[in-house]
C-alpha cells in the first residue's frame, strides 16, 4: 500500500482558539480511517482543512505526495480530487437529481454531457435513486439526499471521500440507508476519511480509528483494539458515554 | 348607471391613454429601480458598517415617508430650493425609482442572505471557482427568489402611481375625473361608470402580471 493523504504538523486556529494542534497522519491508498472525538474538537475543520475550504496556519497537506494549496485564493486543483459529504443536505436546490450530479463534471472537469449523465444514470442505479434523476432535492427525503450527495462526490472521481458526521441530521430510520451505501464503497477499496457517531458503523468499516480530542490525536489504532481495550482514560471515557448501562 | 359617458366622443381611448402614462412612468422606473436596486443590495451586504448604516437608513426613510410627501418635495421643493426645473414625468420617475431602489435593494439583500454558506462550500469542495460558483448556484438561486418579488413590487408601481395626478400628471384617474366633470350635467351617474372602468383597467394591468409572479413562485419553490 502507498501513502495517499499525508498530514504534518497541522495547525488550525481561529483567533485564539486553536482548534487543531500539530495534528500528523497519513491515510493509505484503500484505507478507510474513521475519525472520532467529542463535539466541538475540530473534527469538521480537520476535514475541512484538508479539503481546502480553511485557511492553516501551520503545517504541510500532501495529496499523493504534492502539496495541498490551502491558501483560498490559489488552490492549485489539488482539493477536487478530494470528494467531500457534508452533515447538512447541501444539494443545489434550483436543479434535478441529474442536473446536479452532471454540473462540476461538465464545468469544472470539461467532460462532454450525454457521457456524464451516462454516468451519473448508472451510479444513481447502484445506490437504489434512478427513478428520481428529474426530481428535485425537495422531493427526496433525508436519507436519499445523502445517498444523492455521495454519488456527487462520486462522479468527480476523486481519490479520496471525506464524510463528515452524513447521518448525524438523518431520521434514525434513514440511517442505515446511507451507511449501506459507505460499506459498499469501502469493499470496493475506495479511500475514505470518515468522522461519525455511529459506533457501530465504525468499528464495521474502519481499517483504522483516530480518537480526536483538544485538538490531538490522542490515541489511534486498529478497530478492535481501539473499541475493545483503549490504551487511554480519555478514551474509554469517550466510548463508556455510547453504552447505556442500567444503574 | 354612468357608462355612456364613455362612449361619448373619444374618451375611452383618453383613459386608455391615462392608463398608458399611469403603465410607462412604473416601467421606467422599474427598470431603474432593478438596475440600482441590485447594486444597492449587494452593498447592504458589505462588510462596511458604516455603508451598512446609511443604507438602512435609507431604507428606513423611503419606509416611513408616504410616497405623495416625496413626490411633494421633489417635484416642488428641489424646483425651488435648488432652481432646477423638473417636469411632473420625471419627478415622478425619480420618486418612483427612489422607492423602489430600496424595496428591490431589500429583496437582494434578503435573498443573498438567505442562501446558506453550506452552498458555497459544496460548490469550492467540487472544484467549481467562486465565479462560477455565483453563475451556476447562487445567483440562479437568487433570481428564483427574486422574480416574483419584484413582479409584486410592479403591481404595487402601477397602483401607486395614481398618486402622480397630485404634481399634474393627467394619468387615468385624472382622465376619469375630467369625464366626469365635463358631464356632470348630462349624466350626472358617470362617476360610478367611469370609476368602475378605471378600476377594471387597473386589475386588467396588474392581474396578468400577478398571475404570472404565483406562477413562477410555485414554479420555483423549493
Ligand atoms: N468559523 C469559525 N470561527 C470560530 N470558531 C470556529 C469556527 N468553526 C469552528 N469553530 C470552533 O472550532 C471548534 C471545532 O469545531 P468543529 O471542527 O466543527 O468540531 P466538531 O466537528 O468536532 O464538532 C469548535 O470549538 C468551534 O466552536
Ligand atoms: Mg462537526
Amino acid at each position: 500500500m502507498s501513502e495517499i493523504v499525508s498530514v504534518k504538523n497541522l495547525c488550525k486556529r481561529y483567533d485564539e482558539l486553536t482548534v487543531l494542534d500539530n495534528i500528523s497522519f497519513s491515510v493509505q491508498k484503500g484505507e478507510v480511517v474513521v475519525i472520532v472525538g467529542p463535539s466541538g474538537c475540530g473534527k469538521s475543520t480537520l476535514l475541512r482543512c484538508l479539503n481546502g475550504l480553511e485557511e492553516i496556519q501551520d503545517g504541510r497537506i500532501f495529496l499523493d505526495g504534492e502539496k495541498i494549496e490551502t491558501n483560498r485564493n490559489k488552490t492549485n486543483g489539488l482539493c477536487e480530487r478530494m470528494g467531500m459529504v457534508f452533515q447538512s443536505y447541501d444539494l443545489f436546490p434550483h436543479k434535478t437529481i441529474l442536473q446536479n450530479l452532471t454540473l462540476a463534471p461538465i464545468i469544472v472537469k470539461k467532460r462532454k454531457r450525454k457521457e456524464v449523465e451516462e454516468e451519473a444514470l448508472a451510479l444513481l442505479e447502484r445506490v437504489g435513486l434512478s427513478s428520481k434523476k428529474d426530481s428535485y432535492p425537495r422531493q427526496l427525503s433525508g436519507g436519499q439526499k445523502q445517498r444523492v450527495a455521495i454519488v456527487r462526490a462520486l462522479i468527480m472521481h476523486p481519490e479520496v471521500l471525506l464524510l463528515d458526521e452524513i447521518t448525524a441530521a438523518l431520521d434514525p430510520e434513514m440511517v442505515r440507508e446511507v451507511l449501506d451505501v459507505v460499506l459498499n464503497l469501502a469493499r470496493e477499496g475506495r479511500t475514505m476519511l470518515i468522522v461519525t457517531h455511529e459506533m457501530q458503523f465504525a468499528r464495521a468499516v474502519a481499517d483504522r480509528m483516530l480518537f480526536l480530542e483538544g485538538g490531538k490525536i490522542v490515541e489511534e489504532g486498529e478497530p478492535e483494539e481501539f473499541f475493545e481495550h483503549p490504551k487511554t482514560e480519555r478514551l474509554r471515557q469517550f466510548l463508556q458515554t455510547f453504552t447505556y448501562i442500567k444503574e | 348607471m354612468g357608462f355612456e359617458v364613455l362612449f361619448k366622443g373619444n374618451n375611452f381611448i383618453r383613459l386608455l391613454g391615462g392608463l398608458g402614462l399611469s403603465l410607462k412612468i412604473s416601467l421606467l422606473s422599474v427598470i431603474i429601480s432593478i438596475v440600482l436596486g441590485i447594486l444597492v443590495g449587494l452593498l447592504m451586504t458589505a462588510k462596511n458598517s458604516y455603508v451598512k448604516l446609511l443604507l438602512r437608513t435609507y431604507l428606513e426613510i423611503v419606509r416611513i415617508m408616504p410616497q405623495m410627501v416625496l413626490l411633494f418635495l421633489v417635484y416642488f421643493g428641489v424646483a425651488r430650493a435648488m432652481g432646477v426645473h423638473l417636469s411632473a414625468e420625471v419627478s415622478a420617475v425619480i420618486v418612483f425609482s427612489f422607492w423602489g431602489t430600496a424595496e428591490m435593494a431589500d429583496l437582494v439583500r434578503g435573498a443573498l442572505t438567505g442562501i446558506p454558506a453550506i452552498q458555497y462550500e459544496s460548490s469550492r469542495a467540487l472544484g467549481l471557482t467562486m465565479v462560477q460558483t455565483y453563475r451556476y448556484v447562487i445567483l440562479p438561486q437568487i433570481v428564483r427568489r427574486m422574480i416574483p418579488l419584484s413582479i409584486n413590487l410592479i403591481t404595487r408601481m402601477i397602483k401607486t402611481t395614481s398618486l402622480v395626478m397630485m404634481i399634474g400628471i393627467v394619468e387615468v384617474l385624472k382622465v376619469g375625473q375630467q369625464i366626469i366633470e365635463a358631464n356632470r350635467k348630462a349624466s350626472p351617474n358617470a362617476a360610478f361608470g367611469v370609476f368602475a372602468t378605471v378600476l377594471l383597467l387597473y386589475f386588467l394591468a396588474c392581474w396578468p402580471i400577478s398571475c404570472l409572479a404565483r406562477y413562477l413562485e410555485k414554479k420555483w419553490e423549493n
